[in-house]
């Protein structure tokens, strides 16, 4: 089975500027690592294998090109765990304000 | 073509005239001036046009909802007779959850008029969600380039959740590793595409701003039977102000203190790939509020509507953990949960209402919609488990980058206040620096007094001062 076929939403990566095609003037940390991009579309190849060389349909229908990084790619930011340093400032403020 | 780096930002001047369909050329006066008002009225469309179109677009007319409990909160840590009654115009309520609507539509419609077959953008924030729900509306195309990610391909949850929004509204967005090279993406996308650029920094951008501040005037007027005393507004690249002040004025609101409000993250490098993740706020902050203020034509036009420091009174900061704690108050106060990012005015205000009369009012002008990634919990379990240590304590103790101080309670809340007459001039000195060996005549003193709100007087002592170093 390959890792994905024609018609999945899947994201490619590509690398826009290489480290010393970067402009001089960026901070060292900035500078020392590759200028990247992430997109994602719909597979238009009938199928391939994370880490080739892919063309995608973006969702308004353009095509761009970039290798496979992931299928089905996941929203996984959330809602965080509960912040002890948070949890109380509501009932703290509640009972100032039955105070007032 | 061309189309690498160095090639395609040499065409940079015909790629955004032919995106913006605004030749800048026209409105040049001098290496310094412009015609700013000139400019602003050449899009063509009337202050009732843009209420219309708005309208259309089912934005704006947001409720003004007074603050009663934080306000009798802050009164009881106020000395007596003081604590302003607080106000928020409630802008989540617009179709993609913030005032950028306003910013957006309007450029859109333009966009659709002039015939473009889409729309590009570049955003990490709410905009990029308003270009694209508008551009859905009118039927056009959406590309949003976002810095979203560090060399490890961490990004922040509240711009995952915008890329998350970006896309639920139908945008191809490119997420792109940390640089100012987006620009260099922007310009090669707009060549390839033919798109239109939605720039944050055009006429009808801010003309789209102008009917927040006409709107919250007229409300504040017809709930209490006057105008604003201040009005506190989110300071970033300067359109937030620079609008919602031309719409205070053309409500008549005119002796309404104009306040300014950023998140304190000096000290941390905008462009540097390891401090992308040490800040919890995006944008709303001094890493932007700062270098806008003193030379606002950094963008991705020639010159730039948004002009904060003709319009500014006052300019304050305030910490992330004052932000987080207002937007808990927010919460649980006043039943009202809304994103951080757009609740630092309100953090502001808090530090301000304490300082005025009771029967003052002060009117917050934005909140922001919130979901997972935008909220108080997923944005501090980010900032932990990228180092930086959250407590409960004195505000005074925050270090950008290092430490998140959530108060221990409002009376601790304490602006610091940015000193614009420092502003004003680093302003007029980079103006000076800029235009070498260009000599200004009488009329570029004229325009820099403007553009800095201040006199021709003050303008000539600056700069001669400047020439004696």
């Amino acid at each position: 089975m390959p890792d994905a076929q024609k018609g999945d939403l899947v994201q490619i990566h590509q690398i826009i500027l290489e480290p010393d095609q970067r402009p001089a003037n960026l901070p060292s940390s900035t500078r020392s690592v590759p200028y990247e991009c992430w997109i994602k579309g719909f597979l238009i190849d009938d199928r391939a294998d994370l880490g080739n060389i892919v063309r995608i349909e973006t969702l308004i229908g353009r095509e761009i090109s970039g290798t496979l990084c992931q299928v089905n790619p996941t929203y996984d930011h959330n809602f965080g765990t509960p912040q002890k340093e948070l949890l109380s400032i509501g009932n703290e403020a509640g009972r100032q304000l039955e105070k007032a | 073509m061309d189309n690498g780096y160095a090639g395609t930002m040499s065409r940079k001047n015909e790629i955004l005239k032919n995106a913006t369909g605004i030749d800048y050329e026209r409105f040049k006066i001098s290496p310094i001036s412009f015609d700013y008002e000139r400019l602003m009225n050449s899009c063509n469309y009337s202050f009732e046009d843009a209420v219309q179109i708005l309208q259309e677009a089912g934005v704006g007319q947001t409720p003004l909802v007074e603050l009663k409990n934080i306000t009798k909160l802050i009164r009881s840590v106020s000395p007596s007779g003081k604590g302003a009654r607080i106000f928020v115009k409630d802008e989540a309520a617009n179709p993609s959850g913030s005032f950028k609507d306003r910013r957006a539509a309007l450029s859109i419609y333009h966009a659709h008029t002039l015939g473009y077959k889409g729309v590009v953008a570049a955003s990490s924030g709410n905009y990029g969600a308003a270009v694209t729900s508008q551009a859905a509306k009118r039927g056009l195309k959406t590309i949003i380039l976002q810095e979203a990610y560090d060399s490890r391909k961490v990004g922040q949850p509240e711009i995952l959740e915008k890329t998350r929004a970006c896309e639920a509204y139908g945008a191809e967005v490119w997420q792109l590793s940390v640089g100012p090279e987006l620009f260099y993406i922007m310009l090669r996308v707009l060549e390839e595409t033919e798109f239109f650029s939605a720039s944050l920094y055009v006429p009808t951008s801010l003309l789209g701003i102008e009917t927040l501040g006409y709107e919250l005037a007229k409300q504040t007027f017809q709930q209490v039977g006057r105008f604003p005393d201040m009005v506190v507004i989110t300071h970033a690249g300067g359109g937030n102000v620079t609008g919602t002040a031309r719409g205070l004025m053309r409500a008549g609101s005119s002796d309404t203190s104009v306040v300014g409000v950023s998140v304190d993250l000096q000290g941390l490098h905008m462009a540097g790939d390891s401090d992308f993740n040490r800040k919890s706020f995006t944008t709303g902050h001094t890493g932007f509020g700062i270098p806008f203020l003193t030379w606002p034509d950094r963008t991705d036009v020639p010159r730039n509507c948004a002009r904060g420091l003709r319009y500014l009174d006052r300019y304050v900061l305030i910490s992330q953990g004052e932000v987080f704690y207002t937007t808990e108050l927010l919460a649980r106060l006043e039943g009202m949960e809304r994103g951080p990012a757009g609740n630092t005015s309100l953090a502001g205000a808090v530090a301000l209402a304490r300082e005025m009369d009771k029967d003052q009012v002060l009117v917050v002008q934005e909140t922001e919609y919130t979901a997972a990634g935008k909220l108080p919990s997923s944005q501090l379990s980010f900032a932990k488990e990228n180092g930086v240590e959250v407590r409960r304590g004195h505000p005074a103790d925050n270090i950008p980058g290092k430490v998140i101080i959530i108060p221990e309670g409002i009376h601790q809340f304490e602006r610091q206040e940015l000193d614009l007459d420092k502003i004003r001039k680093s302003y007029l000195k980079k103006a000076m620096e800029m235009t070498k060996p260009y000599e200004p005549t009488q009329e570029d003193f004229q325009f820099l007094a403007e553009d800095c709100k201040s006199s021709i007087d003050y303008v000539l002592g600056v700069t001669k001062s400047l020439n004696v170093k």
